[in-house]
């Protein structure tokens, strides 16, 4: 009974490690490539439009909604003992170093991450991925690279853009239900944030920009048959871009602000 | 011009090809007919180094294939069995990806001609190069992969199954195709199929592949006339034989 269960648990870790080895030799992979020729530009612009720009909305959504329940929580939390005040510094510096990379990383891993699984999957499982092997085309080169690039260089932008509408969302239920003047929530909210709060999270949006790309490609190049492979991959790549980004946020955390 | 001595490939317990030799001239069209999960597409895949073989070497022209890969798929062309397109390319980019990209890149325009060109050889008008693969017909999907296996005028073709899932007269277009553009272009070709009607309009020579190995190998002329049992029942579609039915 308890060797079996050591045996279970044993097969377990050295899958995970096996996995994790995969991954970290097709992360190299794809960063070896990133400096070499040829270089797909089209492909990258396409990625980028459809990682970024097309992201842009939930995003934003995302960040609005956010900071203004954020707004109402530290009010009321702030009530308790008469600190109502802080209510912008708060806001903004829980939006940009927290709550702007990793729920805009977590809406783009759920956006993305599934889009692209399930498109490189779907190409492996119709040849389209041996087809670019017999055009002389790299597919790793060809499909991850680009992608990849682009989601490390879209999602600070989005983060950073994130950061301003849920500044915006906590502004908005502060001056319209809490009572706040304009100028004086604006005002708090500058005046208690710092260059790096806002440079820590964009470094953020880039690690998981790069995370969520990356498994995506992942999962989908070692997609299973049929719609069930498929349909696995695409699973796999969500759960894991989201596992990582909350562990990466910590590990991130833990380095900018650890006394 | 291909050699293949002594092919092995296991996929775990599971031993699909034991052994294979087979040697395809220069200029020759090969047809390898064999029961479905014989080893037919696996010994396709591990040519092209798609799948990497347990055992047994596969040259080009005296040189082995694993050494000279990149050379040997710069003048290589393939047609898938589902067309393999890329649904995100127009039809002419499709047709003409190898052109608009790597060693043998052209300009946009110069490559959009050519493709076509190509379109227009396998019987396919202008107003298709603009569609996408989504728009077109499986049989027409079939004719683009043909033209974009010929973009670049290759001297080894290889077609996977070309006429599954196409009605029998347009199975027969696509054969003829199959069959003008490799004399035409008088390159080397390998085709796999279970489609007797393509097997005698393309096949110089057919090979059976049974249990991981050739079982037969000669002439088109003289297939109908072997007396090999196995040839015999496969080509005849007859239940009864040393083939069995259900495997």
């Amino acid at each position: 009974m308890i060797a079996s269960a050591l045996a279970t648990l044993g097969r377990g870790t050295l899958g995970g490690l096996a996995g994790t080895g995969r991954v970290a030799l097709y992360a190299g992979a794809v960063l070896g490539h990133l400096l070499r020729p040829p270089f797909y530009r089209r492909e990258f612009f396409v990625a980028l439009m459809q990682i970024g720009w097309l992201s842009l909305p939930v995003v934003g959504l995302t960040a609005l909604f956010t900071g203004a329940a954020l707004a109402l929580q530290i009010y009321a939390g702030g009530a308790r003992f008469s600190a109502e005040s802080v209510v912008p510094s708060i806001v903004a510096i829980g939006m940009v170093r927290e709550l702007g990379p990793v729920l805009g990383g977590l809406m783009v891993a759920a956006r993305v991450a599934s889009s692209i699984a399930a498109e490189i999957g779907t190409m492996k499982v119709t040849e389209q991925i041996d087809a670019l092997v017999t055009l002389s085309t790299n597919p790793l080169k060809y499909l991850a690279v680009p992608r990849v690039l682009a989601a490390t260089l879209s999602v600070p932008l989005l983060v950073a853009v994130g950061d301003v509408i849920g500044v915006m969302g906590g502004w908005l239920v502060g001056t319209e239900r809490l009572g706040f003047n304009s100028a004086t929530y604006l005002r708090n909210t500058w005046e208690y944030l710092e260059l790096w709060d806002v440079g820590s999270g964009i470094v953020k949006g880039a690690a998981f920009g790069f995370i969520v790309a990356l498994m995506g490609c992942y999962y989908g190049m070692n997609s299973g048959r049929g719609a069930q492979g498929v349909g696995r991959a695409t699973k796999s790549a969500v759960v894991a871009a989201s596992v990582l980004i909350l562990a990466a946020n910590y590990l991130l955390t833990e380095v900018f602000f650890s006394a | 011009m291909i050699e293949i001595d002594g092919l092995k490939k296991s996929f775990g317990s599971k031993h699909v090809l034991r052994g294979v030799n087979l040697h395809i001239a220069r200029g020759e069209s090969l047809v390898v007919i064999g029961g479905s999960g014989t080893g037919k597409s696996v010994l396709l895949k591990c040519i092209l180094g798609l799948v990497r073989p347990d055992t047994g070497t596969i040259a080009v022209n005296g040189a082995p294939v694993a050494e000279t890969r990149e050379a040997f798929l710069s003048r290589f062309g393939m047609l898938f069995q589902g067309a393999a397109l890329f649904d995100s390319l127009s039809v002419w980019q499709n047709v003409a990806f190898r052109l608009l990209r790597g060693p043998e890149r052209r300009t946009k325009e110069e490559a959009r001609k050519t493709a076509v060109e190509k379109l227009a050889r396998v019987g396919l008008g202008p107003e298709v190069a603009d569609l996408f693969p989504a728009e077109l017909s499986g049989g027409m999907q079939k004719r683009v992969g043909l033209a974009r296996a010929i973009a670049t005028d290759p001297t080894v073709i290889f077609f996977d199954e070309p006429t599954t899932g196409l009605d029998p007269i347009m199975a027969g277009v696509i054969n003829d195709l199959i069959n003008s553009v490799v004399r035409e272009m008088g390159a080397t070709a390998i085709t796999i199929t279970h489609d007797m009607s393509s097997v005698r309009a393309i096949a110089d020579k057919v090979a059976m592949l049974h249990d991981g190995k050739i079982r037969w190998h000669g002439p088109i002329d003289e297939m109908d006339t072997t007396d090999d049992p196995y040839v015999s029942q496969f080509i005849h579609g007859r239940a009864e034989g040393p083939i069995a039915a259900i495997r």
